[in-house]
């Protein structure tokens, strides 16, 4: 069970990194706003079925957390978005997202008690390293507007926190 | 009608309380802005109160390591807590485990 959790989780990092690394200089705002907000979006669903499914303290601390923090990271997202008269647009990377996503929650779905705790936490772990690689490496270099760029570099460092907050959680649960 | 010499007495020993008394309790105030708390390291006499006020848009924590405190500081809020206890106290937000400060509590 964990191992093809494992494996998933690996193919899930490298499309999301690889695929907007090809086509970064393709990427748009309202393309890259779109991938943020869904990476976002994401997540909070993660911590909605770990919310749902944990009886433990420290992993329901940090799924509320994640529902708070990217909640108010993808308002103000949608809040400047409006200001700047952009529409986020869906595009591949987006819907690789998605179905990926898909998958990873509905094995996490399948998982209980201290089982899930351990693949949810190493699951965030993952997710967060893989969603800051991309922002640091691939979006936030190719972020046009710099109202946009400052706000994804202000979310960069949140969720930079809660890779660190993973990380704890993962050794913990060891 | 009270006398002269217990008036003097009186006043004397107001005078003394004053002198005797610990300095007044200060407040220290440290403000989190873009994940970080400033200034991260601050000094502070037991009784006084350590204030931090969140300018981010997302709550943080002042959590100590050793546990002694862990103060909950929402987004565009303002916490405080007593220090009473003398001693070098690190702490961490729990949300966010790079944000780092520390209180030095001396008497
Ligand atoms: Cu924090």
């Amino acid at each position: 069970m964990h191992k093809a959790i494992g494996a998933a989780l690996l193919a899930f990092s490298l499309a999301f990194v690889a695929a907007p690394a090809r086509s970064a200089d393709k990427l748009n705002d309202a393309q890259i706003a779109h991938i943020a907000y869904t990476a976002g979006d994401i997540d909070i669903k993660a911590a909605q079925l770990a919310l749902k499914t944990s009886k433990n303290a420290d992993i329901i601390a940090f799924a509320n957390n994640m529902v708070a923090d990217h909640q108010a990271v993808n308002d103000k997202a949608l809040a400047l978005l409006k200001k700047l008269n952009v529409t986020p647009e869906d595009n591949d990377v987006s819907k690789g997202l998605v179905a990926q996503s898909a998958e990873t929650q509905a094995k996490l779905a399948k998982l209980t008690g201290a089982e899930f705790d351990k693949a949810y936490a190493a699951n965030e772990l993952a997710y967060h390293k893989a969603v800051n690689g991309a922002l640091e490496q691939t979006l936030i270099p190719a972020t046009g507007n710099a109202e946009l760029k400052a706000l994804l570099n202000t979310g960069l460092q949140i969720f930079q926190g809660h890779q660190q907050h993973a990380e704890m959680l993962v050794t913990m649960l060891k | 009608m009270p006398r002269p010499g217990i008036l003097a007495a009186l006043s004397l020993a107001v005078a003394f309380a004053a002198l005797a008394a610990p300095a007044e309790a200060a407040t220290i105030e440290v403000t989190i802005a873009d994940m970080k708390f400033s200034p991260a390291a601050i000094a502070a006499k037991p009784g006084d109160t350590v204030t931090w006020t969140n300018k981010d848009f997302v709550a943080h924590t002042a959590t100590a390591r050793d546990k002694s405190f862990d103060v909950m500081v929402p987004a565009g809020k303002t916490a405080s807590l007593t220090v009473d206890a003398a001693g070098t106290f690190d702490y961490f937000c729990k949300f966010h485990p790079m944000m780092k400060g520390s209180i030095a509590v001396g008497e």
